[in-house]
């Protein structure tokens, strides 16, 4: 389904990806796991026209779309809930996800989104008037996934869902992933938390400054002394 | 009490019409954090285009929609060409800035060229289209009638925009998050060219009116109106609509009664005076927000 080769991204003197290829399919959860500043987000971002392409191939569903518009990538079918959650904060709870929707204007469609997305998150059918900025960390989180559903993506990228979050959130924000996927939404997922990520993941990569260090089956890589020591606390 | 009373109707009508074109600065300054300081001579090339076809036998009514689309073009063009390319290098916001004023400049003289419209003043058709109403001693024209009655119904028409319609909200989206404005699949640059157009389109009805009010047009027109209109927008909060239209209406009824018992020398400047009191008793502005909270 997503396909990079040679991903090469440089923020000014700062190489930030250095070559990296990696692969989503059809149905899967794909973990991108590593340390703060190994280029997870930058990775995000260039799939989704946010951070600039300097060489190498992105594809989706064998069209090349590296440097392509963001809001473009979305009518593609790429949805990407950003890290740290950037909800809208002076708009309601209903208004942030219709500009999840915002390629949309066909109304059924748009109802039969916020439907679903309200019921994955009945939470926020409860806040859907008030404000974004009022909402706590947890529903912001809820919101932002919401947000990037709005669109019916083929493909969600999602981006530290589980930050700032306390733990028995964090455990239903991953059980929610989980049942997203199994709608049908595939998924590329960036975690601080490896374990949790490897325990829902079907495959892994571990991205080290810049470059693919270990990539394959997630239970594999949960067992790898490598991954363990670096990222699972021994 | 009468020539006070007609001094606040001639501010009231003169302040709406400064607040057409102060929203123009709000509404960009809203998506951008940019005052866009090309403002004022987009009003005056609006009250030129009028003038231009109106020369050419086209009717009033017809020459003011022409002027408008123009006019609306003009400000796009000005952000597609000057402003954008700056957007996309990250340059600093004073490069921006600067680069505002240049073009306000261009426009302006462009305007004065001998073999264009020439720099001295020119007569322009009265939007005296009925008969003046009298009450007692108070004269109102028929232009100030139709100046407060249109901006009125503009400024409406831009309150259901920017509150009631989807683009309105892609504009409030991008005025608080831009980044998530492109994730959520807005098409950003689109509609920043929308918000440049609809704020010439407005300077362009702005300059008809106060054309048609005062009779006569000239290529700096839009300096001190500019100026002014600007200062309008930052007492009532600049980025607010409603704060627009109240500092335009404050500014117009405070300086035509400055006008009428100070003499008319201290008229231009009330808006600045207006502007450091207000900005002293409440930094943001009357309706102005303190600044969004990123969360």
């Amino acid at each position: 389904m997503l396909k990079i080769e040679g991903l090469h991204v440089s923020y000014g003197p700062i190489h930030a990806l250095k070559g990296i290829d990696l692969e989503v399919n059809e149905g899967e959860i794909v973990t991108l796991i590593g340390s703060n500043g190994a280029g997870k987000s930058t990775t995000l971002n260039a799939i989704t026209g946010l951070a600039k392409v300097q060489s190498g191939d992105i594809s989706f569903n064998g069209r090349h779309i590296a440097n392509i518009s963001p809001y473009r990538i979305v009518r593609l079918g790429i949805s990407h809930s950003p890290e740290g959650r950037e909800v809208f904060p002076a708009l309601t709870v209903h208004e942030n996800l219709r500009l999840g929707a915002y390629s949309r204007s066909d109304k059924r469609s748009v109802a039969a989104a916020y439907e679903r997305v309200y019921a994955l998150f009945p939470r926020l059918k409860e806040r859907t008037g008030q404000t974004a900025g009022t909402l706590s960390g947890g529903e912001q989180q809820m919101l932002a996934i919401g947000r990037a559903l709005m669109s019916e993506p083929k493909l969600l990228l999602l981006d530290e869902p589980s930050m700032g979050l306390a733990p028995n959130l964090v455990a239903m924000i991953f059980e929610l992933i989980q049942s997203i996927n199994q709608q049908g939404t595939t998924i590329l997922l960036i975690e601080q938390n490896a374990n949790m990520a490897l325990s829902i993941a079907h495959r892994a990569y571990v991205l080290e400054t810049g470059t693919i260090a270990i990539a394959g089956a997630a239970a594999e890589l949960a067992r790898d002394p490598r991954v363990k020591s670096a990222y699972l606390g021994g | 009490m009468q020539t006070f009373l007609g001094a606040v109707i001639n501010g009231l009508a003169l302040g709406m019409a400064y607040a057409l074109i102060a929203v123009g600065y709000s509404m960009v300054f809203g998506v951008l954090r940019l005052i866009n300081f090309s403002h004022g001579a987009v009003y005056a090339f609006g009250a030129y285009m009028v003038f231009f076809f109106v020369s050419l036998k086209l009717g009033l009514l017809a020459s003011i929609l022409l002027s408008v689309v123009i006019s609306g073009l003009l400000a796009m063009l000005v952000d597609k060409v000057a402003l954008e390319p700056l957007r996309k290098k990250k340059s600093i916001p004073i490069a921006t800035l600067i680069t505002t004023i240049g073009v306000s400049f261009i426009i302006q003289n462009v305007l004065s060229i001998e073999y264009v419209f020439g720099s001295e003043r020119r007569a322009f058709p009265s939007t005296n289209l009925f008969a003046n109403l009298s009450i007692g001693n108070i004269t109102i024209q028929s232009s100030q009638i139709i100046m407060l009655i249109v901006a009125v119904l503009l400024l409406g028409v831009l309150t259901f925009l920017v509150q009631g319609t989807k683009v309105g909200l892609a504009m409030r989206a991008i005025e608080q998050n831009r980044k998530a404005a492109h994730l959520a699949g807005i098409n950003v640059d689109l509609v920043i060219s929308f918000t440049f157009f609809i704020g010439g389109a407005c300077a362009a009805i702005a300059g008809a009116l106060i054309g048609g009010y005062y009779g006569v047009i000239n290529p700096g027109m839009g300096s001190t109106i500019g100026l002014k209109a600007f200062a309008a927008a930052v007492v009532g909060g600049i980025g607010v609509l409603h704060g627009a239209v109240v500092g335009g209406l404050v500014v117009g009824v405070v300086e035509c009664v400055a006008a009428q018992y100070l003499g008319s020398n201290v008229r231009d400047p009330m808006a600045f005076v207006i502007l450091i009191l207000i900005l002293i008793l409440k930094p943001n502005g009357l309706f102005g927000k303190k600044g969004i909270t990123k969360v």
